[in-house]
C-alpha cells in the first residue's frame, strides 16, 4: 500500500477534550480501531491532517446493560460487545451481530463507533490509488460518473456492511450525538441518509453512497441505546465468501414476538445490500396469525421491493436479494418455532 | 510531527521518538529492526502482521504506534528464553505448522494470544480464534494441530 501522508495524531482524554480538538481541527477525523479509517488513508482515498485518537477518552468505554434498556460507548470494542454476558443474555441479535464482524483480530481493534460510521464499499472505491486513477476515479471520491450506474446522474450506489446497525435497528435504537453545536440524540435509522434517490438532491435527510450520514460537521458519536421489548426474540446471520475478514453478501437481522399461535411483532434489518442499513417497512402487515403462505410471500415482496443490491463487490446484485430474502425467513422461521 | 513515545516492548519499558504517521510495523520493522513481524498484505486482511497489544492480538499494520502510549507490546521476538521455544513455537515446529512460513510469525502470535487468555481451547475456539489469519500454503490442518500440541505443552509448564 502507499505511505501515509503527513498528518497529526491528537490524544485526547476527556469527551470535552475530544470535542475541543475536533472543532479546532474541521479537517480532523475520530480513530478508533482503525481498521476501516487506516485502510482509507492507506489507500490514498482519504487524507485528513489530523486524527482524533477516541481511544483514551473514558466516557465513552461503558457497556451499561441489564435486562430493561442498554447503552454501548462508541469507544466500546467490538469482541467487549460480543463476549458481553448480559448482551448474550439479553440482546442477542447485538451480541451475535459483532461477532459476526470481521475476524477475531479485528473485534479486538475496531470499535462500536467505528463500526456504525463505517465507511459504504464499492468494487471501483475500495482499490489502491493507481487503480482508481487507471480506471477513471469514481464518483465516491474525485470522479464525476458512478461505474456501477453510469447512467445515475450523480447518485453513488456503494454499498453499507456495517453489522451493528441492522441488529441495532431492529432494537429501535437511539444514537447520542456531540459537535460544536452541543449534544442531540436521534433514532439511529435517521442515522443513515443513503437513499440513492435519482429525482432528489442530496440533502440533510437524503443521501446516496457518498453520503450515507447525517452526522453534521464535528460530529462524533458518543454512545447507542436501546430499550428491550419484553418476549422480543432475535437473531443475527450473514453469507460472505469466506468466513472470516470478509464484507458481508448479505447480513440479516431479525427480531419477532410470538404469542400463542401469533406472530405479534416483526422486525427485519438488512446490511450488505443498499447505501444504508435497510430497516424493512411494511412487517407489521405480516403479523396477526403464524408464519404461513402468506407471511412468507409476504416478506418477498417487501424485499423484492426495497432490498436493492447493484454490481458493487463481486457477487452480482440479484444474487445477493436473494441471499438477504432466503436468510430473512430461516432466521424468521427459526425463531418463531424456537 | 513526531513525539516521544513511552511503552513497553517485549518486557522492556523504553521512549523512542516516533512520527504521528508511522505505522506499528514500519516502526517494529525499519526503527527498531525487529523484523520477526511481516508485512503481509499491508491493508489488515492477512494477520501476517499481528503482534499483542496488552495480551490482545492486534494488526500492526493498521495501528499507529502514536497510539500504543503506556501499553505493552509483544511481538514473535519475545517467545522463548535462553534458547528454549515457547510452547507455541515448538508446536509449530515439531508438528510441521509452517510451510514458506512467511504468515507464520502473525500465526504464532495469534495462537500464544489465545494461549494466553485460554489454555485449553477446543479445536473450535482455535479455528475461531485464527480466523483473521491467511496462510496461503493453506497448511491450517497442521497449524491447528500444532496449537493443540502447545496447549498440552503449556498445560506441562511450558509458557506459550
Amino acid at each position: 500500500m502507499d505511505a501515509l501522508p503527513d498528518f497529526r495524531v491528537l490524544n485526547p482524554e476527556t469527551l470535552d477534550e475530544a470535542l475541543a480538538a475536533r472543532a479546532q481541527h474541521p479537517d480532523s477525523k475520530p480513530l478508533g480501531g482503525g481498521t476501516d479509517l487506516v485502510v482509507n488513508i492507506r489507500r490514498g482515498i482519504l487524507a485528513p491532517s489530523v486524527l482524533i485518537d477516541m481511544n483514551r477518552v473514558k466516557e465513552l468505554h461503558a457497556i451499561k446493560v441489564d435486562e430493561n434498556s442498554i447503552e454501548i460507548g462508541a469507544s466500546v470494542r467490538l469482541t467487549a460487545l460480543a463476549q458481553h454476558s448480559d448482551v448474550i443474555a439479553h440482546y442477542p441479535v447485538l451480541a451475535q451481530a459483532a461477532a459476526h464482524i470481521a475476524g477475531p483480530t479485528h473485534r479486538n481493534m475496531g470499535t462500536v463507533g467505528g463500526n456504525l460510521c463505517l465507511d459504504t464499499r464499492c468494487i471501483y472505491y475500495n482499490q489502491s490509488e493507481w487503480w482508481r486513477a487507471a480506471n477513471n476515479h469514481c464518483l465516491k471520491t474525485t470522479g464525476s460518473m458512478c461505474h456501477v450506474a453510469p447512467k445515475s446522474r450523480g447518485v453513488c450506489f456503494a454499498t453499507y456492511s456495517g453489522d451493528l446497525a441492522p441488529a441495532l435497528l431492529t432494537l429501535q435504537a437511539e444514537i447520542d450525538l456531540a459537535g460544536p453545536n452541543g449534544k442531540r440524540t436521534i433514532p439511529l435509522e435517521h442515522l443513515y441518509i443513503g437513499f440513492a434517490r435519482q429525482d432528489v438532491p442530496v440533502t440533510e435527510t437524503q443521501g446516496d453512497g457518498k453520503f450515507f450520514l447525517s452526522l453534521r460537521p464535528g460530529e462524533i458519536v458518543v454512545a447507542v441505546r436501546a430499550k428491550n421489548t419484553p418476549g422480543l426474540r432475535s437473531a443475527y446471520d450473514k453469507i460472505r465468501i469466506r468466513r472470516s475478514i470478509e464484507y458481508p453478501v448479505a447480513g440479516v437481522a431479525v427480531a419477532l414476538k410470538r404469542e400463542g399461535d401469533k406472530l405479534t411483532d416483526l422486525r427485519i434489518a438488512f446490511t450488505g445490500t443498499n447505501p444504508r442499513p435497510v430497516l424493512l417497512a411494511g412487517t407489521a402487515e405480516l403479523c396477526g396469525g403464524g408464519i404461513d403462505e402468506r407471511v412468507i410471500k409476504g416478506l418477498d415482496a417487501l424485499v423484492r421491493d426495497q432490498i436493492m443490491p447493484m454490481k458493487t463487490t463481486f457477487t452480482p446484485g440479484h444474487y445477493r436479494r436473494r441471499v438477504a430474502g432466503v436468510l430473512a425467513r430461516r432466521l424468521m422461521t427459526r425463531l418463531y418455532e424456537s | 510531527m513526531a513525539r516521544l513515545l513511552e511503552f513497553t516492548l517485549n518486557g522492556r519499558d523504553r521512549v523512542d521518538a516516533v512520527a504521528d504517521n508511522m505505522l506499528l510495523l514500519d516502526f517494529l520493522r525499519e526503527k527498531i529492526g525487529l523484523t520477526g513481524t511481516k508485512t503481509g498484505c499491508d491493508g489488515g486482511e492477512c494477520g501476517a502482521c499481528t503482534v499483542l497489544i496488552d495480551d490482545e492480538p492486534a494488526l500492526s499494520c493498521l495501528t499507529l504506534a502514536a497510539t500504543i502510549a503506556g501499553k505493552r507490546v509483544d511481538t514473535v521476538e519475545s517467545l522463548g528464553h535462553d534458547g528454549q521455544l515457547s510452547a507455541v513455537q515448538r508446536g509449530f515446529h515439531e508438528k510441521l505448522g509452517a510451510q514458506c512460513g512467511y504468515c507464520t510469525p502473525g500465526f504464532v502470535m495469534a495462537s500464544a494470544g489465545l494461549l494466553r487468555r485460554n489454555p485449553n481451547p477446543s479445536e473450535a475456539e482455535i479455528i475461531d480464534a485464527l480466523g483473521s489469519n491467511i496462510c496461503r500454503c493453506t497448511g491450517y490442518v497442521k497449524i491447528i494441530e500444532a496449537v493443540k500440541y502447545a496447549a498440552s505443552l503449556n498445560a506441562q509448564g511450558v509458557s506459550p
